[in-house]
């Protein structure tokens, strides 16, 4: 078998579980018991859950009450974005907007052009400027623009940070806007919750979709923080375990190592994020150094940018060769789009930026997290140039 | 020291028994998988189609078990361009392509091979059934008749053949899938690829009327009698006989074929088995790869279709055609296809049949 890359700058796509995670799971799998159970085993494994519970909601600056366990993020942003607007829509059926963004993950983006397709809604996509960013002037205007003002509105979906080019959006003062017209607003948290000081009751969002695997926690497992006076229809029916919002038989080993790598790395968070955006600074000067014509995509360095993200653009390349080449050195990154058979489409993100086609093709993420060093940063810039020539010589070899 | 080597693997026995190979002899090797269609379907349906999402997750597996990386390379503008609009025009123009032929040469060893080149690779390999030889660089048939498949790669010019590599072609296909199986390929009983990939329901003439639209005609005989009519000349091939729909029988009562096609006119020309033979044929586009153009006659022998069979004949090269003269008469001789070249298994060269006589 290939071995697993050396140098893993793919953080965002997910981040290798934390020791203490590992442990708490490892621990929990070899224990047994249905939570729902009554019994002494199922009570053991409730004791676990709801402790669990306790913690990712103190991180999260959430009630315990609120916090709903899904599969992960892309379960937790369908929950909200279809259930919301269908409790929505029920309460007065003129709601039939969703106003998200067009920079939105695929779990928000697709979800809501299915309830475009066979649900009725109209969705209504924000603008970003050229660093990604939606402004809450705009939502404002968007609000008010539909018929029958924001009584036509359902909810607002827009992500907390993005997951190509890092961009931090202004969350609370976009959240008091939809709430200052009387609608709710979800926020996907994936990408801020694993490196951002991530604050439910101060952000006044209603919904936040959290998930583990971004923060040092297990693939499979993640929250729908919702607000108790939410109340969305449920996508999944069953034993309505929790809130009768969700159900499904919940996984204690990996809710609590969940909860471990929530606690985990909230406390190493500042420490982490000053770190790591130390890091992610030295890595732009080196690849601009080698590659002087490649493109910084996303806000600048700073609070407005995800300290772990680095996102270029590489004039005449293609992505998919780079990553290759990149590949070939054991050097791990992401062409940051969706893969349809593994095809890359171009990133609907830069897309939504302005950015061209042939721009948005040639551009790949570097993504930065807790294991990272200034060894990795340096194997990047060390064969970052000669990995742009040759992908430029292939690029040139396919233009006819 | 092994070469960096990339494979192509369709999702098929055959390529990832070839990628494998090529581990077993040395060399560095990546798997990429062409994705063909930009509109891919999710499941392989019978012996027709490639590309599917199905076939991409085989070639993935494949690679997996093999041990090698692997990618998908998006190829469908290319392949559109190159292939399936220049088989839709080659119909339109009344003659008969083959797509096959013109994937290796333009997609697999030009398309691929360069951005492979570019990429720091040393060659291309491919589960295809044809040998090189290692003293000189000749293309060679197959030592299993029935899969050779040197027709469809005698395209390739000497500095395509150089960066190939084609591990299969010592070995019959019964093997091959023997050994894929013993080697944990889960491919090993996949059935084999049959008729035009980007054909998927295999009706070629329904594919051509939907993208040339309808073009009703005359079907005639040889003195120009209306036997019929047809829906688009595009349709036919030289030396068909099912599917002519003729109101009436020969007045010999014996079948008929098509013998031309004329596109201008949008007439199909029918007739006899007997009037089909053709003797003197002129090919273009000539590729030399195991010999010089010959000036003056040389005695070789030539096929005629992808597993047709084979024609003693005298060739020469007349500036830029090649003057082929056939020992006895051959039926089916269609203008489009591959004039392949052959000396014993050896493959001589190969040019375009662009008028028969």
């Amino acid at each position: 078998m290939s071995t697993c890359p050396v140098i893993y700058l793919d953080h965002a796509a997910t981040t290798p579980m934390l020791p203490e995670s590992i442990a708490a799971m490892t621990e929990e799998l070899a224990q047994f018991g249905n939570p729902s159970s009554l019994h002494n085993a199922g009570r053991r494994a409730r004791r676990v859950v709801e402790e669990s519970r306790e913690q990712i909601a103190e991180v999260f600056g959430a009630r315990a009450s609120e916090v709903i366990f899904t599969s992960g993020g892309t379960e937790a942003d369908n929950l909200a974005v279809k259930g919301m607007f269908w409790a929505r829509r029920a309460g007065d059926p003129r709601r039939t907007r969703v106003l998200t963004t067009a920079v939105e993950h695929h779990a928000v983006l697709d979800s809501v052009h299915w309830l475009a397709d066979a649900e009725g809604a109209t969705p209504q996509w924000l603008p970003v400027d050229d660093c990604g960013l939606v402004h809450a002037d705009s939502l404002r205007a968007a609000l008010a623009a539909g018929p029958d003002g924001a009584d036509s509105a359902a909810l607002v979906s827009i992500m907390w940070a993005n997951n190509e080019v890092g961009a931090v959006h202004p969350v609370a003062a976009l959240a008091a806007v939809a709430h200052e017209l009387g609608v709710p607003f979800h926020t996907d948290a994936v990408q801020a919750a694993a490196q951002l000081p991530v604050d439910f009751a101060a952000s006044g969002v209603d919904a936040m979709t959290v998930t583990a695997h971004k923060l040092g926690g297990p693939v499979g497992v993640g929250a729908l923080i919702l607000g108790r006076a939410v109340a969305p229809v449920p996508v999944l029916h069953g034993g309505g375990q929790e809130r009768d919002v969700r159900s499904g038989t919940l996984d204690a080993p990996a809710i609590r190592a969940f909860a471990v790598a929530a606690v985990t790395s909230a406390r190493r968070r500042a420490a982490e994020a000053v770190r790591v955006a130390a890091l992610r600074d030295d890595l732009i000067r080196q690849v601009l150094r080698a590659v002087p014509d490649a493109v910084l995509n996303g806000p600048p360095p700073g609070p407005g940018r995800l300290p772990g993200n680095a996102h270029f653009s590489f004039p005449g390349c293609e992505g998919d060769a780079l990553l290759l080449l990149l590949d070939a050195r054991g050097i791990a990154c992401s062409t940051g789009s969706a893969c349809t058979a593994g095809v890359a489409e171009p990133s609907h993100v830069l897309l939504a930026m302005g950015a061209d086609e042939a721009r948005a093709r040639g551009s790949l993420r570097f993504s930065l997290g807790h294991t990272t060093t200034q060894a990795d940063v340096d194997a990047l810039g060390g064969c970052i140039g000669e990995a742009v020539t040759r992908a430029r010589r292939a690029a040139g070899s396919a233009a006819r | 020291m092994g070469l960096k080597v990339l494979a192509a693997m369709s999702g098929g026995v055959d390529s990832a028994t070839a990628a494998a190979r090529a581990v077993d002899a040395g060399h560095e090797v990546t798997g990429v998988h062409l994705a063909l269609s930009s509109n891919p379907q999710s499941y392989r349906t019978g012996a027709r189609g490639c590309c599917t999402l199905e076939d991409a997750r085989d070639a993935r597996r494949a690679a997996d078990v093999i041990g090698i990386p692997f990618y998908v390379w998006d190829l469908a503008e290319r392949f559109k361009q190159d292939v399936v609009d220049d088989f839709v025009a080659e119909y339109a123009a009344g003659r008969t392509p083959n797509p096959c032929l013109r994937c290796n040469e333009k997609i697999k060893f030009e398309a691929v091979l360069d951005r492979a080149l570019a990429l720091g690779f040393d060659a291309v390999c491919t589960g295809h059934y044809a040998r090189i030889d290692e003293a000189d660089g000749t293309l060679r048939r197959a030592v299993d008749d029935g899969k050779d498949q040197s027709y469809v790669l005698a395209v390739l010019t000497r500095d395509q053949i150089a960066h190939a590599i084609f591990p299969l072609g010592d070995t019959p296909k019964a093997k091959v899938r023997a050994e894929a199986a013993q080697r944990g390929l889960l491919v090993a009983d996949k059935p084999d690829s049959h008729d035009v990939c980007f054909i998927a329901d295999g009706d070629t003439r329904g594919f051509l009327a939907g993208k040339l639209g309808s073009a009703p005609g005359e079907i005639v005989d040889v003195d120009g009698t209306v036997l019929g009519s047809h829906e688009g000349a595009f349709g036919f091939t030289i030396g068909q006989r099912k599917g002519l729909r003729l109101d009436r029988p020969a007045p010999d009562g014996n079948p008929r074929y098509v013998l031309s096609i004329e596109p201008v006119s949008n007439t199909v020309t029918v007739g006899p088995a007997d009037a089909l033979g053709v003797r003197e044929i002129t090919a273009i586009r000539p590729v030399w790869t195991g010999c010089e153009p010959p000036p003056a006659p040389i005695a070789c022998a030539v096929q005629l279709r992808a597993h047709g069979e084979v024609h003693p004949c005298t060739v020469w090269q007349d500036d830029a055609t090649v003057e082929i003269r056939l020992d006895a008469p051959a039926r089916g001789v269609a203008a489009g296809q591959a004039a392949v070249l052959y000396d014993g298994d050896a493959v001589l060269g190969s040019a375009t049949i662009s008028a028969t006589g």
